[in-house]
């Protein structure tokens, strides 16, 4: 079991903010594709992911990061702090 | 360094006084404040600032970290709120004490250009006709690239 949490619009399009996801996922790409093939909002929230981001135990990383030992993925948009 | 993450408003000049006290060889401190800006063609009603607990602290950690190693720098101090906001109000702060002020001046620079696209915040504007993300914009993703 892998928590998967979304923030802002991905967050609003999916409908809440995290959920245990039990996946045999190699890496977050093949979790998005399992992700995108469950429901029409989450197939709308990973339509483009250029737009966004992915954290994996709360380091910046990309899709092609493996997930092997991950407890935890996050998916956001572009970040606008300051 | 002290990092802090909080809903709660914030005094900035008491911040300002109590940051480097009593370090007289310190000879530069730089602050910078950000603040909610209202838009006149599109009043802003409030600012909401969502973020990622735990991954907020550990990024901004880390950010800091990196700018005392690149400058001499005496102290760090960053405070960045989440939750609603009214225009007007304090959104964040840093803060840099350094020998001399070329030090303070870049290392706060870098601290904000990082702040703005690798610390996990984001910015939902509620107006009068309705509400928004903010967008990241492409020149603070190329901000980065200079340092």
């Amino acid at each position: 079991m892998i928590d998967v949490l979304y923030f802002a619009w991905v967050r609003e399009r999916i409908g809440i903010p995290r959920e245990q996801v039990s996946t045999d996922a190699a890496t977050v790409a093949e979790l998005v594709e399992e992700l995108r093939a469950r429901e029409d909002r989450y197939a709308m929230a990973f339509s483009d992911l250029s737009a966004l981001r992915v954290a994996v135990d709360q380091d910046l990383t990309d899709f092609d990061a493996p997930l092997k030992g991950a407890r935890e993925v996050a998916f956001f948009p572009p970040m606008t702090g300051g | 360094m002290r990092i802090v993450v909080q809903q709660q408003p914030f005094d900035p000049g008491a911040q300002m006084n109590a940051f480097a006290a009593g370090r007289d060889d310190l000879g530069a401190i730089v602050t910078f404040t950000g603040v909610v800006r209202d838009d006149p063609a599109n009043p802003l009603r409030q600012m909401m600032i969502e973020h990622y607990p735990g991954m907020t602290e550990r990024a901004l950690e880390k950010i800091a970290t990196e700018a005392q190693t690149r400058w001499s720098l005496g102290d760090v101090l960053v405070i960045h709120r989440f939750g609603p906001m009214r225009p007007g109000e304090q959104i964040m702060m840093v803060a840099t004490a350094a020998r001399h002020r070329k030090d303070a001046f870049e290392a706060a620079e870098y601290l904000m250009d990082y702040l703005k696209s690798r610390a996990p915040f984001w910015k939902k504007e509620q107006g009068a006709d309705g509400e928004g993300w903010v967008a990241a914009k492409d020149e603070d993703e190329d901000a980065l690239t200079r340092w």
